[in-house]
Order: structure tokens, then sequence, then C-alpha cells
């Protein structure tokens, strides 16, 4: 669902456009931090203009116009960076904005009333509780649930995934969006979404992040941060005062001027994360978008950081979905050959995943040749829920296979018996977490086919990730303890719900969270919405139930379980990257001080230049190379702000010892260097 | 003779150091206990009395508080202690025990006063011979070392309590908090410090100003009073409020070098020990370790350069031709060297050094030095820990809950780059939290700054300047750190006791003192409401050195960074034109 490359370019063009005109102050004074540098930039442009006007005017500070002109200048442009990286941010996901939006526009509706009448309306006049006939090509008019009736749909508009799904009536597939296209039959469907509110709009909303709103971590970083900005406001501020009480004492030199000032206070305040900090948020939902995530609310992104459980779905996440044939056990007085041709005989119309792995081993391992189902002229007798056994009659020869106590009772019926030593084997199997199927030939057992739940090969690796991170994953498993528990080791979760219902992972929830664990989990059916409700990150599948999407925060438009590792992940890289950025803005204000420091007294205490530490060529270039780097480094940090600070699965000690490094020993070593180099360039110029 | 120290200097501060801590670590764990409201070994003696106190003043010990019930109580508590000394002071006159017939004082210095003592400050802009009555001192001053010093202690016992409650509202009750920090360790510490301060001749009378004869035929007056009383507590309580004009470097308040290691001691001793007890109380020693060693390890090294910087002494003298080398050879040619200006020879450099130090570190405030004779650099330092936020032991319980705001915003940076919403000690930090830190740490710095800059511009603020250029900047900006921080100690040189000065800063104590006190107490209220995350291998650990480190990058990065440009056009630039001549 990216954006192709060639909007590249226009988005750039669009960001550059927006920076400009979120100059409007009612814009700049949602940000506290930039406000400030915003009214800097007023400033000084009103003393530049002033100074022109009336030449060698007081409030110039005897500083001459180049130099003033230079830092509204650059001031301006600091604002006009921060502006950017936010509209920037914003652009990326307008592409996908754009196209939901082409989703959204109104439909007619077939509306049915109370009497089975259908009346042609809007499909903005509907309301929650309303019934819609869709037929075939139409496009469906609201978010709602099926009630009656099954169709194929096609959800690519949202999904972006264009291979049609199936939507019916009574099952965990439910519920449709609005926006997306019915391609045959027919569906009746309630609404369950007034407009504006629809699924839709808050996929837009999210996107456009016009609505979007701070989460509780962001305020209360931006609480931080102007906090820090009145520290430093009032530090510049009592220093004219300062600077006139020294000067009328040390009788030489002059009051520092109010550019100067300004200049300092916009150097000191922390601009970098300041200008930054939406663009963070912004990509950080958008990383989840592209993930092809939904989430409902910012809320739940940074709670994905603190999350701590994990409830993770045997199948489909920790195994793959279906169950693969590992190994064949004989009976006694069986040959492992008569045992494979004959499991692979009873498999040949066998089309599931199972039996095709049967078909496969007996293939593979056993060297049988090549057949298939038609060319044997043979009757199937296909699986059914009643009698639980498939099999084939080929030349007079009855071959079954299924569970071993369903087995066991057709072959009583002909007379036969299992053998203990088979009844055994079908035991060990099950203790191992396996599936044992029997298969029998008229009235004798064969022998048993181990069928395994296959754990996916990366699992170990990620939840060994996980646990490095602090984070439990647990799984849950319709299957008994037994099962659950050969399962649980094999894929190293550290805990795990058997014969889990509805009930027992509420339950298992709630004790996570009265010991304070932040838990996560995964959910598609309507049974799951309880569970899902109590989470405090829930995903739900886009596939599953309109009651399991309404109950979860997040929507996992690729209705992929494994999903969950992936989100925890951004949830923490958007955080990181805050803290990250936080880090360096402060740092460097060290380096800031001594450039400027010295240079706003050099008329008073020339004894001051000691502090000149890096050396920079005169007053006016130490500030102009402060005040430059001060905006560069904003747009230096925007690709770190879009992409994220790089994420590595890691304790927190190891990752707070590798950030401090960077962001903090960085974050003070850097404008050391950065101020010189600009402060060398201007000399070489012949600017200063 | 690292950094000019002397190896007697060395000794003397490791020596101090090593007592500091052998003291602290098991007092911290007595304090515990007396916090906790658990049986003690003094329990045996104060029990009744203890009962007998919340009966007459209707105090249900079980009765546990909300945070706002519990800011409440303290504000009527310290309102009430205000009014009392307050009236007090303006009628001293009519009242006993006022043998050299002291008048009452004027309205503005009785504020400053009252409200001096009442925020644990101290501050004097009186000399305290020629200005108050024994009762005054006894009963007036002495009391408010006493409580202010318990109601420091009782708002830290809030804050453990709000960390480690599991959502309740309740964090203990003040009234019983009050009366057992009182009878169970102020008193009796108090106690012990006064005898072992009478042993060195510290005066303790009743009797009215002596008259001495001096052998040219003048006559002198020398005061005396009840004073070894008031020296244990002041010491103890972080108060420093001196019963003379000079302080500690009066010989009846410190007469040998003893009585000074005691008092000195006395000084950090509790706000030490509250970091034990901090690790105690909620169930993790190391995290309280950690908070010493971060204090200790900004402590160590400010200490260290202030007796090198103080050894180092005047370049001018030096060129001048003044033998300014420590030499211990003999009692004829003996001398301490370096900068010796204001400076007891009973204490020499090192003795004062670490007496400035610690004393602006904590929140004491009392002197062995004249701190306004210290070089300029050496001056800088009891100036910069005192703008740290007096957090560095600070005053007691003051500096601890004062510590954990900072730790608070630490862990709020630090918690978010391992990608995690911070929380500390389990407890999740949020907005509430971080708005009330911040307002906790913005405070006293505004009110530095602010009321500097209206001093040094108004005829009021700079007629009570005495010195040129930036030394009397640098008086003026240390009589209002050390007033918005509650410090107490004087840099001297500034005549402050003009209604403008006694006003403002007289304001700044008020609001250091209860603009950080109320904020601590909303933020103990909100954790305790929350629920504790249990720590795992993605936790933020809070005890490693790592941490420590950031901590005090935070804490130096804070204060250097609010405080450079003011320090620069202070001490800074008076050190470089010393040195550059």
């Amino acid at each position: 669902m990216s954006a192709p490359s060639q909007t590249h370019k226009t988005d750039f063009r669009l960001a550059v456009l927006q920076a400009i005109q979120r100059l409007d102050p009612r814009y700049q004074a949602r940000n506290p931090v930039m406000f400030l540098v915003w009214v800097g930039s007023i400033i000084t442009t009103l003393i530049l203009a002033i100074m022109l006007a009336v030449p060698g005017t007081v409030i110039g500070g005897g500083q001459p116009v180049w130099f003033v002109g230079l830092i509204a200048f650059w001031l301006w442009f600091t604002v006009l960076f921060a502006n950017f990286a936010e509209s920037l941010a914003e652009g990326r996901g307008k592409a996908q904005a754009d196209s939901l939006k082409m989703a959204r526009r109104d439909v007619e509706a077939r509306k049915l009333d109370k009497s089975g009448k259908l009346t042609t309306v809007a499909a903005s006049t509907l309301r929650k509780g309303d019934t819609v006939r869709v037929e075939a090509g139409d496009i469906v008019p609201a978010d709602g649930q099926v009630i009656e009736g099954i169709a194929s749909v096609d959800e690519s508009a949202i999904t972006g995934e264009s291979a049609p799904v199936i939507r019916e009536s009574g099952g965990d597939r439910d519920a449709v969006t609005g926006g997306t296209r019915v391609l045959s039959d027919w569906v009746i469907v309630r609404v369950t979404a007034d407009p504006g509110e629809s699924f839709l709009d808050k996929m837009i909303g999210l996107v456009e992040s016009a609505k979007r709103q701070k989460t509780p971590n962001e305020i209360a970083l931006s609480i931080l941060l102007a906090a820090l900005t009145l520290v430093f406001l009032m530090a510049c501020a009592t220093l004219l005062p300062f600077s006139l009480f020294s000067v009328a004492k040390a009788g030489s030199g002059t009051v520092i001027s109010i550019t100067v000032l300004i200049a300092l206070l916009v150097c000191l305040i922390p601009t970098t994360i300041g200008g930054l900090l939406s663009a963070i948020g912004i990509s950080g939902m958008q990383r989840l978008i592209k993930a092809n995530v939904i989430a409902t609310s910012g809320r739940a992104v940074e709670a994905a950081g603190d999350v701590n459980v994990l409830l993770l779905d045997k199948t489909g996440t920790i195994t793959f979905g279906n169950r693969q044939a590992v190994e064949f056990f004989p009976a006694p007085n069986v040959s492992l050959q008569q045992l494979a041709e004959a499991a692979e005989l009873s498999s040949l119309a066998d089309e599931t995943p199972e039996g095709r792995s049967i078909v496969a081993l007996a293939r593979g391992q056993y060297g049988l040749p090549e057949r298939s189902a038609a060319d044997l002229k043979a009757e199937f007798i296909p699986f059914s829920a009643e009698q639980r056994v498939s099999g084939i009659v080929i030349n007079e020869r009855h071959i079954l296979k299924g569970a071993g106590d369903a087995i066991a009772g057709l072959i009583n019926l002909k007379g036969g018996l299992v053998p203990a030593e088979v009844t055994t084997v079908v035991e060990d199997i099950a203790k191992k977490g396996g599936t044992p199927l029997m298969v029998a030939e008229g009235p004798k057992v064969l022998g048993v086919i181990y069928l395994k739940d296959i754990v996916k090969p990366d699992i170990k690796v990620r939840l060994a990730e996980l646990r490095k991170m602090g984070i439990k994953s647990v799984m849950i498993t319709g299957d008994n303890p037994l099962t659950a528990a050969a399962i649980a080791s094999e894929a190293g979760v550290d805990d795990f719900v058997a014969e889990a219902t509805p009930e027992t992972k509420l339950r298992y929830i709630r004790k996570m969270q009265e010991g304070g664990e932040m838990v996560a989990m995964v959910g598609d059916g309507t049974n799951d919405a309880p569970a899902l409700a109590q989470s405090d990150v829930a995903v739900a599948m886009n596939s599953g139930t309109q009651a399991a999407k309404e109950a979860g925060n997040m929507v996992d438009l690729d209705s992929d379980p494994t999903k969950l590792i992936e989100i925890v992940e951004i949830g923490k890289q958007l955080l990181m990257t805050r803290g990250a950025l936080t880090t360096f803005s402060i740092s460097n204000d060290l380096a800031k001080y001594f450039a400027i420091i010295p240079a706003a007294f050099a008329t008073t205490y020339p004894a001051l230049g000691v502090l000149n530490v890096m050396g920079l060529s005169s007053p006016q270039s130490a500030i102009l190379s402060a005040v430059i780097f001060n905006a560069l480094i904003i747009i230096a940090l925007i690709p770190l702000a879009l992409k994220g600070v790089k994420y590595r699965a890691e304790s927190a000690s190891h990752m707070l010892t590798r950030h401090a490094l960077i962001y903090g020993l960085g974050g003070i070593v850097a404008p050391f260097i950065g101020i010189k180099l600009i402060d060398m360039g201007l000399t070489v110029v012949g600017l200063v | 003779m690292f950094l000019g120290i002397t190896s007697a200097g060395w000794l003397q501060l490791v020596l101090y150091m090593a007592a500091l801590t052998a003291l602290a670590v098991p007092l911290g764990g007595y304090v515990a206990r007396v916090l906790s409201g658990q049986r003690n070994w003094l329990s045996p003696v104060f029990t009744r009395v203890e009962g007998l106190i919340y009966a007459m003043g209707d105090v249900r010990p079980d009765q546990d508080m909300t945070w706002k019930d519990y800011a409440a109580a303290v504000i009527l508590f310290s309102f009430g202690g205000f009014i009392l000394l307050f009236g007090l002071l303006l009628t001293q006159g009519v009242l006993p025990l006022n043998p050299q017939h002291l008048p009452n004082l004027t309205p503005d210095l009785a504020f400053n006063t009252a409200v001096s003592f009442v925020t644990n400050t101290n501050w004097q802009s009186y000399a305290g011979e020629t200005t108050l009555s024994y009762f005054s001192q006894m009963v007036g001053l002495t009391v408010q070392n006493f409580v202010s010093a318990a109601v420091g202690i009782a708002v830290l016992a809030a804050l453990i309590r709000g960390l480690t409650g599991q959502t309740t509202d309740k964090l203990g009750n003040f009234w019983v908090d009050l009366v057992r920090i009182n009878l169970y360790i102020l008193l009796p510490l108090a106690l012990i410090v006064a005898v072992a301060l009478s042993s060195q001749g510290v005066i303790q009378t009743f009797a009215s100003y002596v008259t001495a004869h001096t052998l040219e035929g003048a006559s002198q007056t020398i005061a005396v009073g009840p004073v070894a009383s008031q020296e244990a507590i002041k010491m103890l309580g972080t108060n420093g409020g001196g019963f003379f004009n000079t302080n500690s470097a009066h010989p009846f308040e410190n007469p040998t070098p003893l009585s000074n290691l005691i008092e000195m001691l006395s000084i950090l001793l509790i706000p030490a020990a509250l970091c034990f007890t901090f690790g105690k109380m909620i169930g993790d020693r190391r995290q309280g370790i950690a908070i010493f060693a971060a204090m200790t390890l900004v402590f160590v090294p400010l200490t260290a350069a202030c007796i090198g910087l103080e050894q180092a002494g005047n370049p001018h003298l030096v060129a001048a031709g003044a033998d300014t080398a420590p030499n211990m050879e003999g009692p004829a040619t003996a001398q301490a060297g370096g900068n010796m200006e204001g400076k007891d020879t009973r204490f020499g450099i090192a003795n004062s050094a670490i007496w400035a130090t610690a004393t602006t570190a904590a929140s004491n405030g009392s002197v062995n030095a004249m701190h306004d004779s210290f070089t300029p650099l050496g001056g800088l330092i009891p100036m910069i820990l005192m703008q740290f936020g007096e957090v560095i032991y600070g005053g007691v319980g003051s500096g601890l809950y004062g510590m954990l705001v900072f730790v608070i915003l630490t862990v709020f940076i630090a918690g978010l780059m391992v990608g995690r919403t911070p929380e500390y000690l389990g407890k999740k930090i949020g907005a509430f939290e971080i708005k009330m830190a911040s307002m906790a740490v913005l405070l006293p710095c505004a009110l530095v700054l602010i009321c500097t800059a209206v001093a040094v511009l108004t005829p009021w603020g700079q007629a009570g300047i005495y010195n040129p250029g930036a030394q009397g900047f640098s008086e003026v900006l240390y009589a209002f750190t050390s007033a918005a921080n509650n410090n107490g100690s004087a840099f001297a040189g500034l005549s402050a006791n003009t209604p403008f000065y006694n006003s403002l800063l007289g304001l700044c104590m008020l609001f250091g003192r209860f603009f950080v006190l109320l904020p601590v107490l909303a933020i103990a209220g909100s954790l305790a409401a929350k629920r504790t995350v249990p720590a795992s291998a993605g936790t933020l650990p809070t005890h490693t050195p790592l941490f420590v480190v950031f901590l005090i990058g935070v804490i130096v990065l804070v204060g250097v960074l609010t405080y450079a440009p003011a320090l620069v056009l202070g001490p800074v630039i008076e050190h470089l034109n010393l040195i550059k001549g």
C-alpha cells in the first residue's frame, strides 16, 4: 500500500508549500517550543525593519544590519524546517488517504424497511441499526454486520489485497466494511456505524493526521519541553537586566542586544525535539499503517511499546496452521512399506494439507511412485463428521484412516482388534503433542501415522528476542494440556493456556493485569471480543467479526496473527525515537553556551574570550553559526524522525547504554564540531 | 598533592565521607522503622508519650490521609507556626527571658525571620545576639528548627508511601508522622549532639551578657546564651540559623576541631541516612544506594575542587611575594597556606571548604567561614550546589524528595530511550507527574533569576550591594539562590536587612518551600493510585551505575544550563579577571 515512487517529488513540493502555510500563528500556537521561535523571528524581523528605517537605532543594540538580517532569516528557517518535517511526515500517508477517500464517496443504498420494502437512499443518511440489501456490483454503503446471505467481497480499497473474501451471516466472517465492493451474490447488512464514525473515516483521520490527537506520552513530553523552554526563557530574559547591571558596574562595553538574546534563546530551547515531535508521532503511526495495521487510537501504539505479555494463538503464529506427517509406525507383522503404501492410497484424494503431507512423506521417504487418484479407478470415501474417517476402495481393498478411537470402532464392527502395541504408539504420539492417525485395511490395523504440529522455524528466535526485551509470550490453544505443553516447550514460549475458551482467556488476561502486566492479544471471533476489550493492546483480524473489530484497538488488514510482534516493535521504536531526540536536543545546549556566551559579552568582559573553546572567528560568526547549526540539525534529523531509531532486540540496560552514548554523549560533542565547521564556512565565504 | 590539596586535606575529606557513611547506614534503617510505624528500641520510652500526645491533639493515628488532606495539614501546621513565630518576634520586648531588653523586631524582619525558620531555610537578616531574646531563640526558633525539619521528613515519607502504595489514595497521617519524627528521631539525636558539643565547650546559659574589661581598660560585652541546645538541631535539621551572627565560626558555637567535626557530620547525617531509609522502605536497598551514590559523586569532586581552589589561593599574593604554600613543619612556621581570608585558623582550609560545600549541598546554610571571601571559583561551588536545587543530600526530607523529582525527570527521558513509556519503581510516569515535577524544578529557578533581575535593576536592590562589579552581582545571586532553595547561607557582603530584601527573600523562601512540597505531595497522591508494573528485562533499571551517571547528568545539565549565563557574569568573570591580573 505504499505510495508510488513518482509521487515523491510532488510530496516534497506539497510539504514545502504546507510548511509555508503553517507559519500561521494559530497553527504555531499548538507547539509552545516552535511558537517561541516564531515569536523570535517576528521580533528580529521587526528589529531589522526598524534598523533599516532608522539607521543607528538603539534597538539594534550596536549590531550590524547584515547580522540581524541573517539571524532573522535563519530563525524563520528554523520554524520552516520544523513545519516541513511535519508536512513531509504527513505527506507520506497522503496517497493512502486519497485512495481511501475515493472509497468513501457517497453511494446509493437500498434500505430495507420493516415491511421488507426496498427504498433507494443516499448512504450518508444511513444510521446505526438500519438494514440494507447489497447486491453484486454494489459498493457496501456503511460498516455493518451481515445478517442474511453470503457474498464475495472485494476489500482491496481498504486492505490492498485484491483477492476477494467471503462474507456471510452467522459466523466469524460477518463483518463488512463501507467502501468495499460486493462481487457476487447478495447480503443483507445491519449498519453498525453512523456516518463519520466508520472504519474508513477513522482510517482516513489517522492517515491524514489532521485530526491526530496527541498521545498520553506525547503530552507528557510536551509538558516537559514546555517547562524546559520556560526555564531557558527566564535564563535569557533575565540576562538583559544582568547585562545592564554588569555594564553599569564594569563601566565598559555594551548591553547585550535583543537580537543576540533571541538567538541564544532559540538555540537553548529544545527546538530539535520540539520541531520533530509531531513528525515522530505521525511517522510512527504510518509505520504501523505500512505494516497494514490500523490503530484506532495513538494510545494503543504507545501501549504496544509497554506490552510485557503477548498472548499468541498457537495456530498460524507459533505453528503452521496445519499438521504434517513425519513418521509411520507399522503394527506388528506389518512392514513399513505396506503401511506407507496404504497410507498413501488412503490420502490420494485427501486434498487437506495433512493428506498431502502424508502422500509426500510416503513418496519421499519410501520411494513410492507418482500416481494420481484418477489413474486408479478407485472409489474414495470422503471425510465425514459422523464417521470421522476417510479412505479409498480400490480393487476390493478397503483402506481407511482416521482418529484412533474412530478406526477402532469401525474395525471392531468388522471383528478386528487394535493390537496393544498400536495403542501404545497412539498414546505416545499424543503425549509428544502430535496427532496420531490410525490406518486400517478391512478389519486389520496396519499402523499409525504421526502427524505433527510444525513449529515455525523462525518463531523460537523471535520469542527469544521478546524475552530479551522482557516480554513474556503466552501460547493460547484449544489443545489439551499435554499437547500444549509439548508444543510450548518446542517453541520456547514462557507459558501457555490450554483448552482455551473465551472465559479462560479473559480470566488469564485479568490475572496478568492485576499483577501490573500490560497484555497484548490477537483475536478474530465474536467470542474473542471480551478478551480483546480487556487487553491493553488488542489486534483484531480484518477477516474477523464486527464485534471483534469493535472490541480491539487495532485492526490487522492482513489478518496475520504474527503481526503482533511487529506492532510491539513499532511502538517501542516510536518511544525510543522520542527519547533519543530529546536527549540529543538537550545535550546540544552545552556547546551553544560555549559559542554564544563569550560572544554575547565580548564587549563587556573581553576576558570571557577564554570560554571560546571552539576558536570561533568573531562574536557575530559565533552566534550565527550556533543559530545555523540549530536550524540545520532539524533538517539533518528529519530522516531519523521519519524512519525511527533503529530497533534491536536487547535488554533495557544495553539499549540505554547505547543510546546514552550516541544521543547523549554524541549530542554533547556533535554541535562543537558542527558549529566550528559552519564558522569556518562563514569565514571562507567572507561573510563574517 | 593532586589538585594542590595537601595530604591532610585529602585525609580529612576521606575520613569525613567514611564517618558519614558509617553513621548514615544504621540511622537510615532506624528511621525507616520509625516512619513505617514499627517498634524500635526507643518504643518502650516514648510509646506512652506518643499516645498521650495523640489523645491531647485528638489525633486518630490509624486514620490515613489522602494527598490533599496531607497537604492541607502541612499547610495548616506551617501557617500556624508562622503566625506564632511572627507574633512572638513582634512582641519579644514584653516577653520573658530577655535579659538584654532587646526590642521588638520590625514587621519586615519579623516576616522574613518567621518565614525563614518555618520553611527550614534559616536565612538570617539579623545578628542573633543583638536582635533576638533568649525566648525568641528558644521558644521561637529552636521549636521551628525541630518541626520544620520534621515537616520535610514527613513529606518524604508520604512520597515513599506513594511510590509503594497499590491503587490507594492514602499516604499516611501527617500528625502521626510529625510526632514520631520529632519524638523518635530529632529529639534523641539532638540530645546526643548537644551533650557532645557541651563537652567541647559550647555554652548553655540563661545569664545575661558578660562584660569583660580588656587590658587597655576598655570594656567589651560578650554575648552568651543557651547555645548548645539550639546548635545541635541547627546542624541536624539542616536549619543553619546560628545563635550568633558569625554562626559556627563563633567559638561559643563551635570551639574545637572536634566540635567542628561533630557539627559537619550533623549537617549531612540525616539527609544521607534518608537515602538508606528510602531503600529500605521501598524494599530495594539498591535504589537507595544508587541515590546516595549519585549525591556523593557530585559532592566529593566539588568539595575536592573547592578545597583545591582555596588552597591555590590568590595568584596576586603569590606574585607579590607572599608565601602561600602550606607548611606543616613546626609550630613556628606552620601555616595553612592558600586563601585563608575569612577562615578561622582553628579549622583551616580543608575543614572550611568541606563545611562550605556540605552546608550548601544540604540546605543547611550554617557557616564556619565567610563564603564571600572564598576565591571566585571556590565561592561558585557552594552557589552551584544550591542551584542544583538542594538535592545533593539537600535538606532533611526535602533534599531526597527534591532528588526524587529529578529521578522522575531522568526516568522519563531515559525510560523513553529504552522503548517503554517511563516508569519508576514500577509506577508509570505520566503527564500529571511530569507537570508537577517540572513545576517543582522550575519554580526555584524562576524565583532566583527573576528576583535577582529585580534586585539589580531597582534602586532598593542596588542599595544593598556593597561590592563593585561581578562580586556585587554574585552576592545578590547568592542571596536569592540561597532563599529560593531554602538553604539560608549567606555570601555576606550584602546588606539584606532592608524592607526590600526582607520581603523579597521572604517570598522566595515561602514559594521555594511550598511550591516544591505541594507538587511532590501531588505526585505522591497520583503514584499511590497506580498499580505497580513488575520489573522485567525490558524495564529501565534505576540502580545501575549507568542510571546514576544519567541522573547526575540531568541534575548538572539542568542546573548549569539554567544558571550558566548568570554564573558567567558573577564568579566566572571575576575569576577570569583575577587570573588575568
